[in-house]
């Protein structure tokens, strides 16, 4: 399998990487691509930006530990996961996930757990910059959620 | 004695007011549970950034880790909010 990890300051090209990932070879019959963008809003207030810290070696190993678990759950042919540090306006990128395999189901569930996870695992944190100031962003209960189901069934995923 | 290097993140760095230091701590300090303890009484930062101990998380040399995670062998803790990446 291929795997391209990435933590950039620098935005990306979706459809490239997305194009990337199959070329040159005949096996890959399905490519999901997740781009995760800033809204320009939050809890209803605008925003200027927003500014992502990570902790810079932790974030790298976190992520290619869930592509690793990604790869053990789902016969995947490729991997992409591209994350941006640094500030952000709204409109702009802020994380892709590619992910390829030869059908489209382990396709859409490999991105699908690849970024529940990257939003409660990697070590990034967003901060809002707005006409009120700047504040950091709280976790949510329901991206732990979105999260913990993958833990409940993966006793069913490995007996299917 | 060992010296542990320490990193901090997002508001638990802002209350402390540095991004990372190194420290000796007593060798009764044997747990990430127990070095959170330990920092929290080393002033009033550090009491503001600890005062709520569960929802700090941690990571012992750049893996997770929970507060009865062990310190021995580990070079570099790290200390920070719930994750909100991606």
């Amino acid at each position: 399998m291929t795997t391209t990890i990435r933590l950039q300051r620098e935005t990306f090209d979706a459809g490239a990487e997305a194009a990337a990932i199959a070329r040159g070879r005949t096996d890959v019959g399905a490519v999901v691509a997740f781009t995760g963008i800033c809204r320009g809003e939050e809890d209803g207030q605008p925003i200027a930006a927003l500014t992502l810290e990570h902790y810079p070696g932790m974030a790298e190993a976190e992520i290619a530990r869930h592509v690793a678990e990604a790869q053990r759950r789902w016969p995947l042919l490729g991997v992409t996961v591209i994350h941006r540090f640094g500030r952000i306006e709204p409109g702009d990128n802020i994380v892709l996930v590619v992910t390829a395999s030869s059908h489209r189901q382990a396709a859409f569930a490999a991105a699908e757990f690849l970024m529940d996870y990257l939003k409660t695992r990697a070590p990034f944190w967003k901060q809002v910059e707005s006409a009120a100031g700047t504040v950091w962003v709280a976790a949510k209960e329901t991206d732990d959620a979105a999260a913990e189901r993958w833990t409940k069934s993966a006793g069913r995923e490995a007996a299917e | 004695m060992r010296t542990l290097r320490l990193v901090y993140f997002a508001w638990v760095r802002e209350r402390i007011g540095k991004a990372e230091e190194e420290v000796v701590p007593p060798a009764s300090v044997g747990t990430v549970g127990d070095l959170m303890r330990w920092l929290a009484q080393r002033g009033e930062e550090y009491a503001h950034a600890f005062e709520n101990p569960r929802v700090i998380r941690a990571a012992v040399d750049r893996s997770h880790a929970r507060p009865d995670a062990t310190i021995a062998g580990a070079r570099e803790i790290a200390f920070f909010p719930p994750m909100t990446g991606g």
